[in-house]
């Protein structure tokens, strides 16, 4: 593994008003590892990612980025238009329902083609060839090529999903309950796919989840978090087999009850 | 043998004509006069002065003439000419407090400082067809109370803000832009949304405003005060060094007291909407009341879901004269695209054919 | 009651502070080749969607020795061409034309003229709505930060479902384009056949959308590529057949049908280039014919 982070997070705050969104959050994240946050609804995981992904705005904190070139800005120093780039080529975001990350009236073909075309990739017949082997590789018939996402099942419209964030090689992928909207049945099937993809393309995870089964079967080391704030941070391995903190006993003793 | 469509130039020439002498229809019914139109039909005049935004009447009444009653050709006409008047000057506010009140209702008061005065209104007549409209009965005189020299009619959103009760009304010595002469960006200010709100079309906000009390974009509004009538027009004259009054004219003002708000630093307070139209249109003036306090959602923290909430999708169509302009203009010439797209439909109908050709029969049959 | 003083025009109607506005964004916009200026568009004497921004642009550069043609679908004599052409007799009293070649500046709607034009010369277009992006996004907020940003990937998305849908890019007209390798712009809906003919003209290209309040321009020279694939490339229209009345080929043909059988003839749309021939001597078969527009990417199998 490589010896510098490639995501750094340090003293970061979000308020809404005098409400805390999170606090006092900080965490590194290394190149190839997929780092779980977890906690009940309202623990703040979601506003966490959604401050890293800087798709809300943080009240105060640092979140530093590896660039390609090795730099390690603060988001905060990049323009919209470096931030946007990043975002279409580096970065993915897998939404917890699919129709926020796809456009449903547009073929999946043209769905997963479009981060290529967004980065300036003009041949068409090489744009579905790519196109037709991410559908492949998310378990989607290549014969479905021109259908509209609409016309997909809920465990398809999210490996398609997948696809079309995975198709441009991107390092640091978000994902916000990636399988929280599908039947248990297919979630395996999902997060198998996941499991797979991740450690065949060495990609950095950051997933958001109320799932301590997802988290164990996805993630070395997880984030666990309560009104806001860290509580515990370690391996998985660790904290769900010793967890120290009284609030992760309690999540953890739920699922053995489940 | 085809000929090449010519003489463009007679043809509309003698279309005009014709519609000329539909405009005058028949000649042994006497013409209408301007003063007609003014002061018989001054609430269609108030609707084509508010909407072309240029308070005169009988230029207004000339447009509704030479439009055959189409208000909104009328409006066209009026904002055409408008446009090539020379601004000498900005007059200052009109001061809504000053009104020479001839109708004033509130909803939230039974009693008002000044009294409630209901004035020339269709409201609480029987809408029964009179058969005296076929003739020209004699009229009687209005009724006229003294005005009292001394009168003091406070507007309502005053006295509220006053207690503290309401958002309070910000004065600004800011200049206002002007949505007819700049180019505007969004998100605009609130004044170039009144502004586009007042020169809108009556139809448009009146259903938009409906459709926020029907939930798309709710404020539980009130009507904190309606009041028509005259106010003075003033302009600053810098070689004088005081303002001048150059006239005085009709609007309604309609002020809405909607969803109250508080947040962390203030106590809850009710909010604002806000309608001014020239002449007197209460049903355009309460529409657009409603209207700007939709579009004030974000001010407010409100979800902004309903078309009504949507600045850029009200602003943008709510002007019926570029509105009317652009779906009429599907009727003008579109030869070339068409040609362009029937080529391609044959094209690829022809391709169609081709492919379900090759197609082999066991499978046709299918 | 006083009759309202009678109104009084300025010459080409619009008054001298509103066409310093206006030439001030012309101004901006050739020297930002493709970006779309706002300016305030005024209230005009003819409806909005029927060359009102054309009309404002055409006004404040128009000069007392100028020469004017106006065409709508490649023809002089459209209703719509000789009111605009009519308007500005009028209110400037300019001299008027149909030949191409004599014209200092031109106003379109939907055509540019056969005759190449040259340099010295200034088109007009009439254009509805400016923004290529806006049938992929309606909001004005977002697709003036995918110019600012050149997030131009949708545009392309839209030309992939045509291919994957009909086997072509089913663009035929307002056909997309990208002008000196910055701004995607719309070239207002002329045919496809016509791109071409912006590309390194000598003329000045002026682009108005009144209702929508935009400005933008091509100046002479300028490099305006239209958008396509590598492996579909872009081709215009052709027509494999020849004008009914001049026997010109390889321009833009008008479909005229003849009867209610079937029978159709095809024309040249610009009728000033079809008199032209004609005048020289050029005679086309006349009856009418069966002809097939043929798509380029036909006649390039």
């Amino acid at each position: 593994m490589n010896s510098e982070p490639i995501l750094s997070v340090r003293k970061l705050e979000k308020r809404y008003g005098n409400f805390i969104g999170c606090t006092d959050v900080s965490f590194d994240v290394w190149p190839g590892e997929v780092i779980a946050i977890v906690g009940e609804s309202g623990s703040g995981k979601t506003t966490l990612l959604n401050c890293i992904s800087t798709r809300l705005e943080r009240s105060s904190g640092e979140i530093r980025y590896r660039l390609r070139d090795r730099r390690f800005p603060d988001l905060a120093e990049l323009s919209e238009a470096e931030l946007r780039f990043l975002m279409r080529t580096d970065w993915g975001f897998v939404h917890q329902n699919p129709a926020d990350g796809l456009r449903m009236r547009v073929s999946a073909g043209a769905n997963v083609g479009e981060r290529l075309m967004a980065v300036g990739d003009r041949n068409y017949g090489e744009i579905r060839r790519r196109a037709s082997d991410w559908l492949e590789r998310v378990e989607i018939a290549a014969s479905r090529i021109d259908d509209m996402p609409v016309s997909f099942s809920g465990g398809m419209r999210q490996r398609l999903q997948i696809a079309r964030n995975l198709v441009t090689h991107p390092r640091l992928i978000f994902m916000d309950e990636p399988t929280g909207g599908l039947d248990v049945s297919v979630q395996a099937r999902v997060l198998d796919l996941l499991r797979m993809l991740v450690s065949d393309l060495g990609l950095s995870v950051i997933i958001v989840t109320h799932d301590l089964g997802v988290a164990r079967l996805l993630s070395q080391r997880i984030i666990v978090m309560k009104s806001g704030r860290i509580v515990e941070q370690g391996l998985t391995d660790r904290v769900m087999d010793d967890p120290s903190h009284p609030y992760t006993q309690l999540l953890v003793a739920s699922i053995l009850e489940n | 043998m085809y000929v090449a469509v010519k003489g463009g130039e007679t043809a509309i020439s003698n279309a005009h004509r014709l519609m000329a002498n539909r405009r005058r229809g028949d000649r042994n019914v006497p013409a209408l006069s301007v003063e007609q139109i003014v002061n018989q039909l001054s609430l269609g005049v108030d609707r084509v002065m508010a909407e072309g935004s240029l308070y005169d009447p009988e230029l207004a009444a000339m447009a509704v003439r030479q439009a055959r009653g189409d208000l909104i050709e009328a409006i066209f006409l009026l904002r055409a000419y408008r446009t090539t008047l020379p601004r000498f000057s900005n007059a200052r506010p009109i001061d809504t407090n000053r009104m020479r009140i001839e109708r004033r209702v509130s909803a939230t008061f039974k009693d008002i400082p000044g009294g409630q005065l209901l004035g020339p209104t269709f409201d609480y007549t029987h809408r029964l067809i009179d058969p005296s409209m076929a003739g020209d009965e004699a009229v009687a005189h209005p009724v006229k109370r003294e005005r009292p020299t001394d009168e003091s009619c406070p507007r309502v959103t005053d006295l509220l803000d006053s207690q503290g009760l309401i958002e309070a009304d910000v004065p600004s010595n800011d200049e206002p832009g002007d949505l007819t002469r700049e180019a505007i960006a969004y998100p605009v200010g609130r004044e170039i949304r009144l502004q586009a709100l007042t020169r809108g079309d009556e139809g448009f906000l009146l259903a938009l405003g409906y459709s926020t009390q029907r939930g798309y974009g709710r404020t539980h509004p009130f009507v904190g005060e309606i009041r028509i009538g005259m106010v003075d027009v003033e302009v600053e004259v810098p070689e004088v060094g005081f303002a001048v009054c150059i006239g005085a004219i009709r609007v309604t003002e309609c002020q809405m007291v909607s969803q109250f708000k508080g947040s962390g630093d203030s106590p809850p307070r009710f909010t604002r909407g806000y309608g001014l139209i020239f002449g007197q249109s209460e049903r355009k003036a309460m529409a657009m009341s409603l209207v700007d306090r939709a579009m004030r959602a974000d001010e407010f923290n409100e979800q902004r879901l309903a078309p009504a909430q949507d600045e850029e999708f009200v602003l943008e169509h709510c002007d019926n004269v570029q509105a009317t302009g652009f779906v009429e203009h599907l009727k003008l010439p579109h030869y070339v695209d068409f040609q362009a797209e029937l080529d391609l439909l044959r094209t690829l109908r022809r391709e169609a054919a081709m492919a379900s050709a090759d197609t082999p029969m066991s499978e046709a049959a299918e | 009651m006083t009759n309202p003083s009678l109104p009084a025009y300025n010459f080409a109607y619009l008054d001298e502070q509103t066409k310093r506005m206006i030439r001030r964004a012309i101004l901006k916009a050739i020297a930002v080749p493709g970006y779309q200026v706002p300016f305030a568009s005024r209230d005009m004497p003819m409806p909005y969607g029927w060359g009102t921004g054309g009309v404002q642009v055409t006004a404040s550069i128009l000069g007392p020795d100028d020469v004017l043609k106006v065409i709508d679908q490649g023809a002089d004599d459209t209703t719509n061409a000789v009111s605009i052409r009519a308007f500005f007799a009028k209110v400037a009293d300019v001299a008027t034309t149909t030949r191409t070649e004599d014209a200092t500046i031109i106003q379109t709607r939907h055509r540019i003229p056969e005759t190449p034009l040259a340099h010295g010369q200034i088109i007009v277009y009439q254009v509805p709505i400016p923004e290529p992006l806006r049938f992929l996004e309606p909001r004005e907020t977002e697709t003036r930060v995918m110019h600012a940003l050149e997030e131009y990937g949708l545009v392309h998305v839209k030309l992939y479902e045509d291919i994957a849908q009909h086997g072509h890019i089913a663009t035929t007209y307002a056909y997309p384009v990208k002008v000196e390798g910055r701004y995607v712009m719309d070239p207002s809906p002329i045919p496809k056949f016509d791109n071409p003919k912006m590309h390194h003209s000598p003329a000045l290209q002026l682009f108005g959308a009144g209702r929508e309040k935009r400005i933008y321009a091509l100046p002479p020279f300028t490099d305006v590529v239209s958008l396509d694939f590598e492996d579909h490339p872009f081709t215009v229209q052709r027509f494999d057949c020849r004008c009914a009345l001049c026997d010109a080929q390889d321009v833009y043909m008008d479909e005229v049908i003849t009867d209610d059988r079937g029978g159709r003839m095809f024309v040249c749309s610009d009728t000033d280039h079809c008199e032209t021939r004609r005048s020289e001597g050029c005679q086309g078969a006349g009856l009418p014919q069966h002809c097939t527009a043929k798509a380029g990417w036909e006649a390039a199998e």
